[in-house]
């Protein structure tokens, strides 16, 4: 018997390295779940889930609802188009009159970091940070791990890179402290305006030649550029962004090393990767999306049974 | 109260043989059963039946498989702390097969209920017996049975039946220990 040491998955610069290998280990247990004939386990049956996403999603949204159905829990949908939001309805409010419904877990989204920390420490439920504003993507970080663990068997003294916009990612905000816990060396590689200028305080080196980048790496998570999140011009084109850090296969080739490449998605194909890299052999893309949902499902069964 | 030796590592491989002879009875050939062990403990009791099985009719392939039960648990967020599972390794159907499930201890009944779910879900069996080494046969609260039985044992519910392995444990032995020791 084991238990995570949170009762929120705010961000997993709050999670010990032993929360991560508990989740890691129960993801592996449902991943094989998912390989049934019946993909469904009857753990959450008697759980009510609310799925609040204030901003768009397609990948995570619909890999926590499955994840959560995998696990026989109840969900409830909300997005913040055609609600009461748009007629003035606080976020706190909101939440509360969810909850009044006897709602067990919250998983949430939001445009503004520090929300789910918001509501955690005004709602007794379990929350499940899924993205707030700039700051984390805690479920994001921890498919990234896992499915590059699965790739080299650990995630120990691999040369991990990050490349793109650092400063609006909240799956770098996340990926970040899950590989230095975990052991592994991580370097970001941009467009310096889109590097936070304290980023080597965290223990992470920047590297603004990305074929320089590349060489020291084994594996590259390539962002997407957030152009929603860019009110001011931080790049002066996309056109000059791609060509100065878009990955593609022949800057692949010039580098003598098989790098495994990630990307949390959307792709902006052309843009920050291209299609020759995105669906080559090289690429664990839609291997992560896939380990979404059992690393989604350990989670809230982890989150779950720690009343 | 002493520890006692219920069986020692003669008697249990009697019992064990006793045991392989009693499914070959039932289930001839094999070909259309399956033996499927629960985690942790009953599968190495499945994987010494199997080997066993497997020399006595001197044929190999005898279908095995391991079951986790500890997502279909009936005390979920009832203990405080989530269960952790082990791995669950059944790499064929059961669909239309005779399930052989085995556990060490049959106690209160709740692990074979759960296992009964878990199997489902691998398909619609034929049907499905239970084989046990020890049935505490007056602690049950469901109201299952098993089959095949190694050794019934009346204990009381301090006491705690355990068996023990010469590969985990370093002997082959059951014996009884009560809590108040």
């Amino acid at each position: 018997m084991s238990a995570l040491s949170q009762k929120h998955l705010i961000g997993l610069k709050y999670l010990e390295k032993s929360d991560i290998d508990l989740i890691f280990q129960t993801a592996d247990n449902f991943k094989e779940v998912l390989q049934r004939p019946i993909k469904k386990v009857p753990s959450l049956r008697d759980i009510t889930i609310a799925n609040l996403f204030f901003e768009d999603s397609t990948r995570t949204r619909i890999s926590f609802e499955l994840a959560e159905k995998r696990l026989s829990a109840d969900t409830i949908n909300f997005s913040a188009s055609g609600s009461s939001v748009k007629k003035g309805e606080t976020l706190l409010d909101t939440v509360r009159n969810i909850l009044a419904m006897k709602v067990d877990m919250i998983v949430m989204r939001h445009s503004s970091s520090g929300a789910a920390n918001f509501i955690a420490q005004h709602i007794n439920a379990n929350i499940i940070n899924a993205g707030d504003g700039t700051h984390e993507h805690p479920t994001q970080g921890l498919l990234d791990g896992y499915s590059v663990r699965e790739k080299y068997g650990e995630l120990k003294g691999l040369n991990y890179l990050i490349i793109g916009d650092i400063k609006h990612s909240r799956v770098a905000g996340s990926d970040i402290p899950l590989m230095l816990k975990m052991g592994a060396k991580v370097k970001v590689c941009g467009p310096p305006t889109l590097i936070p200028k304290y980023i080597e305080e965290l223990g992470v080196s920047y590297e603004p030649n990305l074929k320089k980048a590349l060489e020291w790496c084994d594996v590259a998570n390539v962002l997407r550029i957030q152009l929603e999140r860019m009110d001011i011009k931080f790049i002066p084109s996309l056109r000059e962004y791609s060509l100065f850090y878009g990955v593609n296969r022949q800057l692949l080739d010039s580098v003598k090393k098989d790098i495994t490449i990630m990307h949390p998605g959307p792709i902006n194909r052309g843009v920050e990767l291209n299609s020759d890299v995105a669906d080559s052999k090289q690429s664990i893309i839609l291997q992560q999306v896939e380990n979404g949902v059992a690393i989604r499902m350990a989670a809230l069964y982890l989150l779950a049974g720690r009343n | 109260m002493q520890p006692r030796v219920i069986l020692d590592s003669k008697k249990l491989n009697l019992t064990l043989t006793r045991l392989c002879h009693q499914l070959i009875e039932q289930h001839k050939d094999f070909s259309k059963s399956v033996i499927i062990g629960v985690q942790p403990r009953g599968v190495m009791l499945a994987t010494r039946i199997h080997q066993k099985l497997e020399a006595i009719l001197g044929k190999t392939g005898i279908q095995f498989g391991k079951l986790d039960i500890t997502f279909y648990r009936d005390d979920f967020r009832r203990k405080g702390k989530p269960m952790l599972a082990d791995e669950t390794d059944i790499n064929f159907s059961v669909e239309g097969m005779n399930v052989i499930l085995v556990d060490d201890v049959l106690y209160t009944g709740r692990t074979i209920r759960s296992a009964l779910d878990a199997i489902l879900d691998f398909g619609r069996p034929d049907d499905v017996e239970l084989l046990v080494l020890i049935d505490r046969r007056l602690q049950r609260h469901l109201p299952i049975q098993a089959k095949y039985v190694g050794k019934v044992v009346d204990s009381i519910a301090e006491e705690k039946v355990k068996v023990e392995w010469k590969e985990t444990d370093g002997e082959d032995k059951v014996w009884i220990v009560s809590d108040n020791d």
